[in-house]
């Protein structure tokens, strides 16, 4: 069941998730989640593989329902997923302007894919782009629509490592220009540290720990504060070092 | 006389410790693809001067001889130049176009029909569970009647003139039709509709730009099952009850034992095949450009 319901006197603009449970069969992977995302904020949810992320994140997303418990996100949400899921036998362009409407569709689709730095490449066909391409599509196919709330779900897990760094920098860009919620699933503590705000550590069906990150560009690169959130983080995920 | 003798003491030059076998390794180099000399060229060209005929072309030329040396007897199989002769004079005759042209209406009506009830249920069905629970059943249970088993009771039914022969083309052009893109729709990646859910895609736009261009491939195989089912309607309704047509030639010349010309109606019924097949060619070429696919060398 979903409603859509204007909530001002709530004041939220994010994400707001209450004692939200998804059961599969017999397993309960999300027990009891309560989670909220401000207006601006990038959380990154932390967690290792099977752990609940991506379930929650489909949830969010509208895909699934949930079997118990409320979840209220915005109504303009987009989604990023790990493959870049381009329709193949559309053009780059069509690809990116699938979801609008109007006469200014086309227009708004160029001015995208120019921030995502594939001005020029409207007319190839998703075989003919690189992973990295091919992903830059799909961030622009979700950005395209202004959304409040942007959901990625480990959207560089299949990208080599430099390709990677490079979408890195560009989210951050992006984000000073786009003014929506976001939501980043990943397994990979490193890029959670370089773009959260906040990142939270998934256990048993829960949200575990949760960190504030405020550290400029620079001391996310290489710091002693980054490495101690590093180490507080895989102590989270039991990954703890013996250092 | 001093004997010299060339035995030089034998020198063991084996090494003490046992040397690894040798790894086979390939070597790449840079092909080129223009020959270098005219020569090269030439030969380059006329590798395969006939391409997909070589095989077809082939076996003419050997039946051809075969039927000059008298191996083949005139009433088994013809020489293909007789065959040709033979056309000729049916086509000069008047009899070969007209006959010619009533198959072709006959073809070009039962598609019609056969082709609009098959891609409308297609549609229906593979768009609607209503629509699928109307359809299916029906079609699967049509799917294992032979079409040749349900010509007596179509001549029952409508008598021996043009509309049984074009129900029977309909009927062998319809049911693979709406089975091929029933599944082709049915089958397009869920991770695209899912894809297109978020992206905030109408439902309208949802099928026009994803659920129909990704059946596409299942449709032109759907066509092409078609078109080669509706000439073996055509076949079957000209064979079993027609005075016209070329079905009508093959009888009539198989009652009077002229097998030239039961050849120029077989030749006739598989260049027809070859023509449809080669629509289906054209349009998979021209639909699915964004499709990558396999090259032979």
């Amino acid at each position: 069941m979903s409603t859509t319901i204007n909530s001002p006197f709530l004041g939220l603009a994010g994400v707001t998730a209450h004692q939200v449970v998804r059961r599969f069969g017999e397993r309960t992977v999300l027990d009891r989640l309560d989670l909220t995302i401000g207006e601006e904020e990038l959380l990154v949810l932390l967690g290792p593989s099977g752990c609940g992320k991506s379930t929650l994140l489909r949830l969010l997303a509208g895909l699934d329902r949930p079997d118990g418990g409320t979840i209220e996100v915005p109504v303009k949400r987009a989604v990023v997923f790990q493959g870049d899921r381009l329709l193949p036998w559309q053009r780059v362009l069509p690809n990116v302007t699938l979801g609008l409407r109007g006469p200014d569709a086309d227009a708004r689709g160029r001015a995208v894919l120019e921030e995502v730095s594939l001005a020029g490449r409207e007319q190839a066909w998703p075989k003919e782009l690189s992973g990295g391409e091919a992903q830059r599509v799909a961030l622009a196919r979700a950005l395209v629509t202004e959304p409040d709330l942007i959901l990625l779900d480990e959207p560089f897990a299949a990208l080599d490592a430099i390709t990677r760094l490079r979408m890195h920098g560009l989210v951050r860009e992006l984000r000073s220009k786009h003014h929506a919620a976001m939501l980043l699933v990943t397994h990979d503590v490193d890029e959670a540290i370089a773009l959260a705000d906040r990142i939270v550590v998934m256990s048993q069906g829960q949200i575990g720990t949760s960190h504030e990150v405020h550290l400029s560009g620079a001391e996310r690169a290489g710091s002693i504060q980054r490495e101690q959130l590093r180490s507080a983080l895989l102590a989270d995920l039991g990954l703890a070092t013996s250092l | 006389m001093t004997r010299l003798d060339t035995a030089y003491p034998e020198v063991d030059e084996r090494p003490l410790v046992a040397l690894p076998a040798p790894r086979e390794r390939e070597i790449f180099v840079a092909t080129d693809d223009q020959p270098q000399n005219s020569l090269a060229k030439l030969g380059q060209r006329f590798r395969w001067p006939l391409g997909i005929y070589t095989t077809p072309v082939a076996i003419l030329i050997i039946w051809e001889i075969l039927a000059e040396v008298g191996v083949l007897g005139p009433t088994d199989a013809p020489a293909p130049s007789s065959i040709f002769t033979t056309a000729v004079n049916l086509w000069n005759q008047g009899v070969l176009g007209p006959d010619l042209a009533i198959s072709m209406r006959r073809v070009a009506l039962g598609l019609a029909l056969g082709l609009t009830v098959g891609i409308t249920a297609g549609v229906l069905g593979g768009l609607l569970r209503s629509g699928e629970y109307l359809f299916n059943g029906v079609m699967q249970i049509f799917n294992t009647i032979p079409i040749l088993a349900v010509l007596p009771l179509i001549i029952i039914w409508f008598g021996i003139d043009e509309v049984p022969k074009i129900i029977i083309i309909a009927f062998g052009a319809a049911v693979p039709m709406y089975l091929n893109l029933f599944a082709a729709i049915r089958g397009v990646d869920q991770r695209l509709i899912e894809m297109a859910r978020t992206a905030g895609v109408s439902t309208g736009r949802l099928v026009r730009k994803v659920l129909l261009p990704g059946a596409l491939p299942g449709f032109l195989v759907g066509l092409r099952f078609s078109l080669a089912f509706s000439i073996l309607g055509l076949v079957a309704a000209e064979t079993v009850n027609a005075n016209s047509g070329i079905g009508y030639l093959i009888t009539q010349a198989q009652t009077y034992l002229q097998t030239n010309e039961v050849f120029v109606g077989l030749v006739i019924y598989s260049i027809l095949g070859l023509l449809a097949d080669q629509v289906v060619r054209i349009l998979e070429r021209v639909l699915l450009r964004w499709r990558p696919s396999y090259v032979a060398k």
